[in-house]
């Protein structure tokens, strides 16, 4: 084979091929298609946050006109088995059985306890109403941080406490650099839960075919074969004969990588009555019961020497996790992220992160965009700040003493971290360009003329990313960390392919696509790689983990590698030349003087359709198929620095973003401007969490936040522009070297706008460690100043 | 998130509307913008029997300015009366306001007299209505009578219209050019309903007055007739030392010393956008 | 065009009512239930599943369609209310032409990830450049803030119309 040539298409700027189409109106997503004898699934949800369920009468329902049928967790006992979440990987982890609907016990507000099906959604919820429920109320576990107090309720009675899980990360000699400390900062952080909001509620159509015993589920989803294998599972049926379709998904952040019990019911619900069940989840319920995010509380110091040089973390953080570890991958991963990447970008020496993760009766935590890091970046940059400040030091220049030096790679850290291609002083050089730091000294003039008070915040971040098989399946957790990608030469000489990566907006389809067809030096429409449907793509893991461009590109190049030895193989063989004499260029196959001997699709037409011109009518394999995982590394570290400027309303405690920068570096990059969408989305939903987002329960676990008047999102009109630009410092442990970028902009954006909140109120000498940020906080914050 | 069953009806006339009202009393509720409603049901946290769509009724979306003021009917639109507004014509304080209401998607469905009626406390034009003194016709079977807005509104999604009864028109009183205007709010997010909210008024010509009615702080539209005896006296600083006796609205996200403190400073800011002394 | 008989509300007739109005240019009649939601009727009654439905209590916008010439809330009008109406859907919309100049801004600059937002991000987008709207970048967003976007954090849609604006005919 000939040196691989430069690359055409990979790291120039192109839009996704599904955009024109999406944007005409045409995507097809779930609740787009309608089956024939199709039933509309509407569930009855727990009003409680904890009840006992005396008893239940369905009659009235079941009378009412369009209803097919109305289940309860008996009806369906006999085709599914609870949800049970395992991971060996969490030692001691306490893990209840979940059913898919409630038996007898409902433990939080949103729990399916009933499942109607009738012949619109709107009779669905008809019937809804005439159903009634006995519960019997019992006391709530709502609030996290007295979970383990003696005498606190509990979220399961028949479980001893509320622990579910309790771990420690250690390294170095921690209690040594607190006692020698020049300085300590120490702070207790308040995390306020929050989710996802994917635009496009949860939903499936699932179809049970009873002659040939065959599941067909199309499902708004993240990750197909994740779901075929614990679907197969659960209803004991052989993964050949369960098909997971993910269509064009409206957004899905982590929110779509779970397996929620209101979808395993539907599918239960399908194959108990043969026949179609489609569920849309409405906002209501997708407020209640899809995963929600984040909840810690984080009692965290920091030691420094003399020279205000970090030397450990200690940590303490209390997870409140909801009433059951997610299935099928467990909440605690959350709890884990949330500590692991504290001080991840400094050279400290010591480190140690005390964990509880407890239940509550309240919806389950799940992994959801950046998972855990967010918290452990606000933390660790919050206490840099809060150190820098008490020095009377530039925050920035703080930081650069603090990197770890480039020199110093790789390097695991006393918190565990493997730390390999990173690029702290890059980036932060490469910020400090970035931002025009007189036009910002200008603008936060401008503001305080105007009487408000301007913060300008900063926040680098370490994220780990396109983890590995050490994750999940380490853990006995059937969650794949690799990924396939099958490719196909067709007739005309074009190249189709499917992938087990999940297309969800992020356009990693087309970015594969694009891979493949520099490999084989064709144009990028040349190459069509289809995602998302388990029977035709080999297994892989879909979308989580930042893993498409690290691990899936990885997985196409593989491919690409092979069907450009096949295609070489047979055009040699038609050619009588040695397959080392000949290239591909511009869609033909070339000699070593670059002139075209065969088309791809001469050769393509012959292999398929004149089969004996081969040689001994030995046909060239030009369908191939590769698989990629990564050996080594857990994880595919990344950096970056994040700034932002907000300004205060002293009068209302209104906070306003007024810019945002970010400079990342996730390796080689394959296609800017999706990156960059990546990176900007990213920030908005971390700003989101930062000054908006919060899913609010009150003391007795009852939610006060269930609509989107009440849950605040990100909109335009308060939203800044965002600055990105790159570092790019490959991954030494692929051939493209591309690392994750779809979760950078979360990261670190709530720690940046934290800081620069920070920033404005520290003339007077205060601070807030609580997300959001509300405009109360704020007004507190003075008041206390004005107090002191 | 489906609506129970109702019936639909209709009318093509004003009159045939209460009629529909007056048939079963308590049953039946106007669907005009549906902006509010519509959720409502969609919750089905309303589930009236009947639900009597006004949108096609003659003359429903008369918008008159003539020397009476500017007259509304039921079926004027934010977004009409923002239009209007935004030429220099009907009121300068609902110039102001209009803009905060919402998005420009609600603001081409949602009428003025449909956010009258709502009454929702937070919403910023039951406290215009209140603070130019608009009048408000009210038909019924029963006939039509008139009512200030301060008297309109009772509470909480409450007003002084009988279950048969229908907004058949606003009026707002014609501008006072000596007057000067402006609605302010907080609110996290644009278009969000107020936390707190104030329409102010204030006359600089001749003897000075001032009209301030705050929203989002109280059951309803709240007349704050101590700030505005303060503020024409003594200033603003005056003026927000009497938000101190005011019992406001606390709960949830924002207590009532939130509220209070964000009152007096909209007042503040209000006072000086409006020539008013400090 | 002729409205498919929806089978999901087949059963659910007793208070139906039979509409007629123009949708993208056609006329269509229909016998529809009076609580099914406008945007329900177009998706599953006429197949038009270009107008999402992301919230149905008018807060989200991804259901928004042009009534009579205004961009409205798809799922806070009923079908019923159609009768006698104009309707334009991103489907007609896209088919007329109207918004290929702004569809071309969102796609090169990445304005659209997952798309669901999209058909209604597009359609207020142009009544706010038919209204005048100019390429101030506080102006775009002020008038795109009904509409929610979860995946591009708005900066590159208010780059797409920025770009239109530009190029776009002004009206006022």
């Amino acid at each position: 084979m000939t040196a691989v040539r430069p690359p055409r298409l990979i790291g120039q700027p192109a839009p996704r091929p599904e955009a024109a189409r999406l944007a005409s109106g045409a995507g097809a997503y779930v609740d787009d298609v309608d089956l024939p004898r199709q039933l509309h699934a509407a569930f009855l949800r727990s009003p409680h946050p904890h009840a006992a369920i005396l008893g239940h009468d369905a009659t009235a329902a079941r009378a009412l006109p369009g209803v097919a049928a109305v289940l309860f967790w008996d009806d369906l006992a006999g085709v599914v088995t609870p949800l049970q979440t395992r991971h060996a990987g969490f030692p001691g982890l306490v893990s209840p059985p979940q059913p898919p609907l409630a038996d007898r016990r409902v433990a939080y507000q949103g729990e399916p306890v009933a499942l109607v099906l009738a012949a619109s959604r709107a009779l669905a919820e008809d019937a809804l109403e005439a159903i009634a429920i006995d519960y019997a109320p019992l006391p709530a576990a709502a609030d996290a941080a007295t979970a383990l107090d003696p005498g606190a309720p509990k979220a399961h009675p028949d479980l001893p406490d509320n622990l579910c899980w309790a771990g420690e990360i250690s390294g170095g000699d921690v209690d040594g650099a607190f006692r020698d400390a020049a300085l300590v900062v120490a702070q207790t952080f308040r995390f306020t839960r929050h989710t996802g909001v994917t635009l496009e509620p949860r939903g499936l159509i699932a179809a049970f075919d009873r002659a040939s015993g065959q599941l067909d589920v199309r499902i708004s989803h993240q990750q197909p074969h994740q779901l075929q294998v614990y679907l197969a599972d659960l209803l004991g049926l052989p993964m050949t004969r369960v098909r997971v379709i993910a269509p064009d998904v409206g957004g899905g952040f982590g929110i779509k990588m779970h397996v929620y019990a209101d979808e395993v019911a539907v599918c239960a619900a399908a194959r108990l009555l043969g026949r179609p069940v489609k569920f849309i989840a409405d906002r209501l319920e997708s407020m209640a019961a899809d995963v929600h995010a984040r909840e810690h509380v984080v009692d965290a110091r920091m030691a420094l020497d003399a020279a205000g040089r970090i030397t450990a973390f200690d940590v303490a953080d209390r997870h409140g996790l909801g009433a059951y570890t997610v299935f099928p991958r467990s909440s605690t991963m959350e709890t884990v992220s949330a500590v692991r990447t504290i001080g991840a970008p400094y050279a400290m020496a010591a480190f140690r992160a005390r964990m509880q993760a407890v239940f509550q009766n309240k919806s389950l935590i799940g992994q959801y965009r950046s998972v855990g890091h967010p918290i452990a970046c606000t933390v660790t940059e919050a206490l840099v700040d809060q150190a820098a400040r008490t020095r009377g030091e530039d925050p920035l220049a703080f930081r650069a003493r603090n990197y770890t030096p480039g020199a110093a790679l790789p390097f695991t850290n006393p918190a565990g971290v493997r730390l390999i291609d990173l690029s702290h002083a890059a980036c932060h050089a490469r910020l400090e360009a970035l931002m025009d730091r007189d036009a910002v000294r200008r603008d936060m003039a401008d503001a305080r003329a105007r009487g408000r008070l301007p913060g300008l915040g900063f926040a680098a971040f370490v994220e780990l990313t396109a983890s590995g098989s050490e994750a999940y399946g380490a853990g006995g957790v059937a969650v794949a960390a690799m990924d396939s990608v099958t490719l196909a030469l067709e007739p005309d000489g074009t190249v189709k392919g499917e992938a087990s990566v999940s297309e969800i907006g992020q356009g990693i389809a087309g970015t594969l696509a694009r891979v493949v067809a520099d490999a084989l030096a064709l144009p990028a429409d040349q190459v069509r790689i289809a995602t998302g449907d388990t029977r035709s793509a080999p297994h892989g893991g879909g979308a989580w983990s930042s893993r498409g461009a690290a691990i899936g590109a990885e997985a196409a190049l593989g491919a690409a590698a092979r069907l450009r030895a096949a295609i070489l193989a047979g055009a040699a063989a038609l050619l009588q030349a040695q397959p080392e004499t000949l290239d591909l260029a511009d869609g033909a196959i070339v000699d070593a003087s670059g002139a075209p001997r065969l088309t791809l699709a001469a050769l393509a037409q012959a292999a398929l359709f004149r089969g004996h011109e081969f040689p001994g009518g030995r046909l060239p394999q030009l369908a191939v198929a590769h698989q990629h995982g990564r050996a080594q590394d857990r994880a595919v570290p990344t950096n970056g620095i994040q700034a932002a400027l907000v300004e205060i309303d002293p009068g209302t405690g209104l906070v306003a973003c007024r810019r945002h920068w970010v400079v990342e570096d996730c390796g080689r990059i394959l296609n800017p401007l999706l990156v960059d969408a990546q990176i900007r989305g990213g920030v908005v939903q971390g700003i989101g969490a930062a000054l908006y987002e919060a899913c609010r329960y009150d003391g007795e676990g009852q939610l006060l936040t269930g609509t989107l008047a009440d849950y605040l999102l990100p909109m335009a009109a308060e939203m800044p522009d965002i600055a990105v630009a790159h570092v790019e410092t490959p991954y030494s442990g692929s051939v493209l070297g591309a690392k994750g970028a779809g979760e950078a902009g979360t990261c670190a954006a709530a720690a940046a706008v934290l800081n620069a909140v920070n920033d404005a109120l520290a003339p007077f000498g205060t601070a807030i460690a609580e997300l959001p940020v509300t405009p109360v906080l704020v007004l507190d914050a003075l008041a206390r100043r004005q107090a002191a | 998130m489906k609506p129970a069953p109702f019936a639909y009806a209709r009318p093509g006339t004003l009159a045939e509307a209460v009629a529909l009202l007056g048939a079963e009393p308590g049953a039946a509720r106007i669907l005009a913008g549906g902006q509010s409603l519509m959720p409502m049901l969609n919750f089905r946290l309303a589930q009236p029997a009947l639900l009597v769509d006004i949108n096609r009724i003659a003359d429903g979306a008369v918008l008159r300015q003539d020397a009476d003021g500017l007259t509304l009917g039921p079926l004027v639109r934010h977004a009409d009366l923002l239009r209007h507004c935004a030429a220099g014509r009907g009121h300068p304080l609902l110039a102001a306001a209009l803009p905060l209401i919402a998005h420009s998607g609600i603001r081409n469905r949602g009428t003025v007299c449909g956010s009258l009626a709502l009454a929702d406390p937070a919403a910023e034009l039951p406290a215009c209505a209140v603070a130019l003194d608009a009048e408000l016709d009210l038909v019924s079977p029963r006939g039509t009578r008139r009512i200030g807005a301060e008297a309109f509104f009772r509470g909480i999604y409450e007003t002084a219209l009988a279950e048969d009864e229908m907004i058949a028109a606003v009026r707002f009183p014609p501008a006072d050019p000596n007057w000067r205007w402006t609605c302010l709010e907080v609110a996290r997010r644009q278009g969000d309903f107020a936390i707190a909210g104030l329409a102010a008024g204030f006359c600089a010509t001749g003897a000075p007055a001032a009209r301030l009615v705050a929203f989002g702080v109280a059951e309803r539209p709240l007349r704050l007739a101590a700030a505005e005896a303060a503020l024409t006296a003594r200033g603003s600083d005056a003026a927000v030392a009497t938000l101190a006796d005011l019992d406001l609205l606390g709960g949830g996200d924002y207590p009532a010393a939130y509220r209070r403190q964000v009152l007096g400073t909209l007042l503040t800011r209000a006072a000086a956008a409006l020539g008013a002394p400090a | 065009m002729s409205a498919r008989t929806g089978m999901p509300d087949s059963l659910d007739t007793k208070d139906s009512v039979d509409i007629s109005c123009r949708v993208n240019g056609e006329t269509v009649a229909a016998r529809v239930p009076v609580r099914q939601s406008l945007v329900d009727f177009l998706r599953h009654g006429l197949g038009l599943t270009g107008s999402h439905v992301g919230c149905e209590h008018g807060v989200c916008g991804a259901c928004t369609i042009v009534l009579d010439g205004r961009c409205v809330r798809g799922c806070l009008l009923l079908a019923a209310q159609a009768d006698g109406a104009e309707i334009e859907t991103i489907e007609g919309a896209t088919a007329s032409g109207r918004l290929d100049a702004l569809r071309a801004e969102f796609v090169t600059r990445a304005g659209l990830q997952c798309g669901f937002c999209t058909p209604g991000m597009l359609l207020t987008a142009a009544e706010f450049l038919d209204a005048g709207g100019g390429p101030d970048r506080s102006e775009i967003r002020d008038a795109l803030s009904g509409n929610y976007c979860r995946c591009t954090g708005y900066h590159a849609i208010v780059d797409a119309v920025e770009a239109a604006a530009r190029s776009h005919p002004r009206s006022a």
